[in-house]
């Protein structure tokens, strides 16, 4: 079994935007350039998810997904607003490998059974936000932590598991953005739970968190952002990658990550090598590949 | 100016993503079409069945299509079929998926399942989703040479997405096995004018490509 690191970049409109926790988006640049960037250095998947997820820009985010998926040969998962298995298979014909699915599984369960039986189990990922309640327990949440579902979240992972999902995408809420690290607890209790694979998302501020997670969280994969886009604007720059929506100002100011420390795929590897945790070696890119 | 790409039928028996494929076929030079005619199938010059999703459904699609003689007829012929994931299981002689399955028959074989818990520590997860080593198999001779694996390095990563393998009857058709857990699984084979693998080379970077470019240059040779 080979760990997989995956790339999570988050757009809105045309650009690749990172939440910070209680703080907002912030627009960090043109996401085809993020993803051929993380393709070429070693990412095993990419997730693409439309945070603002509006039917009005829908059309935009094809083709962002038709332009990735021609010249990104590892599996691409999109999510975001998708509500119907016939938003699913447009998704999947711009060249989406699998679909993240939240609000509309959680609103219409037997979505995941129509869609893992129209396209394969292995094509539905099924996306869930957690947040801890007061009692320890954790509440699944749509719609990047802003709306509350009621719904208690293992219970909920093993329905997804037994209506055909293929994967589990889960995020804690609390952690998104902080740096603080992946959530343990609630990534172990939910992996070992169910027989699919977990990839966890959310809080990972230093290459070692993802070591952390692999083995004392028991996922299967992790979904990297801050850490990679960080590293990724510090090395490649350049004024005319920003467009003039959102607030660009902290990349300007060059601030904006403080509990972050910047790293490259190749740093992570080398890190999860070095601590006996497979996963697949980065290999050299050849130019006519 | 007429197109002298070389043709590659991409059939759609309605399942997974064949996109990825067909990007695949054109980013090395080929001109893939996705179709589920038996004419398109049967005057390309090679035939890829791709797949995703449930063994069953898959054949009562094909079947549904009135596909199952013009593949059984296409392998007969000396084109060129190349099977992935689904695809590759679809080509044996029936699956335990969900009952009892007859499939194609065109390789004698079996598909099984992965059986949950595997693994010394029983941690294994079903589906396997990852990239996972492709070794060559026992022998005198270099079991990839002359095949679309020529070329590769043994112990090569692609990227894997299945619960289920195929038990092959003659071993000496299978050309990589791949380990996952304690259980070692045929991960491609070879057989006269057909080829097939269980990972998703459209999927596995620069040696996936590699994969799709030997297809390439072999019906260039044509």
């Amino acid at each position: 079994m080979y760990f997989r690191v995956i790339p999570r970049l988050d757009i809105k409109g045309p650009n690749l935007v990172k939440g910070i926790h209680l703080e907002g988006l912030r627009v960090l640049g043109k996401p085809e350039r993020f993803a051929r960037y993380y393709y070429e250095h070693g990412a095993d998947e990419l997730i693409y998810m439309d945070v603002v997820a509006s039917l009005y820009e829908r059309n935009g985010l094809l083709d962002i997904v038709r332009k990735t998926s021609k010249e990104i040969f590892i599996p691409l998962t999109v999510g975001g607003g998708l509500r119907t298995v016939d938003d699913i298979r447009v998704m999947l014909q711009a060249g989406a490998d699998k679909v993240s699915l939240n609000t509309a599984a959680i609103g219409r369960p037997d979505l995941i059974r129509e869609a893992s039986r129209r396209f394969g189990s292995s094509t539905i990922v099924v996306s869930i936000e957690a947040k801890k309640r007061p009692d320890g327990s954790y509440e699944a949440y749509t719609d990047n932590g802003r709306v509350r579902t009621g719904i208690e979240v293992f219970g909920w992972a093993k329905r997804v598991e037994e209506l055909g999902a293929g994967e589990i995408l889960l995020t804690s809420i609390d952690r998104e953005g902080t740096g603080q690290g992946f959530n343990l607890d609630l990534t172990s209790r939910v992996a070992q739970s169910i027989s699919i694979p977990v990839i966890a998302c959310g809080g990972a501020g230093r290459v070692e968190d993802m070591s952390t997670v692999l083995t004392l969280g028991k996922a299967d994969a992790v979904c990297v952002a801050s850490i990679l886009h960080y590293d990724y604007i510090r090395n490649n720059y350049t004024e005319d990658d920003y467009s003039s929506e959102g607030n660009i100002e902290f990349l300007r100011s060059g601030q904006g990550f403080s509990r972050i420390q910047g790293a490259a795929l190749e740093e992570i590897k080398t890190d999860l090598a070095m601590r006996n945790i497979p996963c697949r070696p980065i290999e050299k890119m050849s130019i006519n590949a | 100016m007429p197109d002298k790409r070389k043709r590659v039928a991409i059939i759609d028996y309605g399942m997974g993503n064949l996109f990825s494929v067909k990007n695949a076929c054109e980013h090395v030079g080929l001109n893939a079409l996705i179709t589920s005619s038996a004419h398109n199938i049967l005057s390309a010059d090679a035939v890829i069945l791709p797949g995703v999703g449930a063994f069953g459904v898959a054949i009562e699609t094909l079947q549904r299509l009135d596909l199952i003689k013009v593949l059984i007829d296409l392998a007969a012929s000396r084109k060129p079929l190349f099977g992935i994931c689904l695809g590759m299981q679809l080509l044996m002689t029936e699956s335990l998926e969900f009952g009892r399955h007859a499939g194609l028959g065109l390789i004698p074989g079996t598909v099984v399942r992965f059986e949950a818990p595997i693994g010394i520590q029983g941690a294994l997860k079903v589906p396997q989703v990852c990239w996972n080593r492709m070794l060559k198999t026992d022998g005198d001779n270099d079991p990839w040479a002359g095949s679309l694996l020529e070329g590769l390095s043994n112990g090569v990563f692609l990227y894997f997405v299945h619960s289920y393998y195929v038990r092959l009857e003659e071993r000496e058709i299978g050309i990589a096995v791949t380990k996952y857990g304690d259980i070692e699984f045929c991960s491609a084979l070879k057989h006269d004018n057909i080829f097939a693998c269980q990972s998703h080379p459209e999927r596995s970077g620069p040696q996936g490509l590699r994969i799709y470019h030997n297809f390439a240059a072999a019906l260039n040779r044509i």
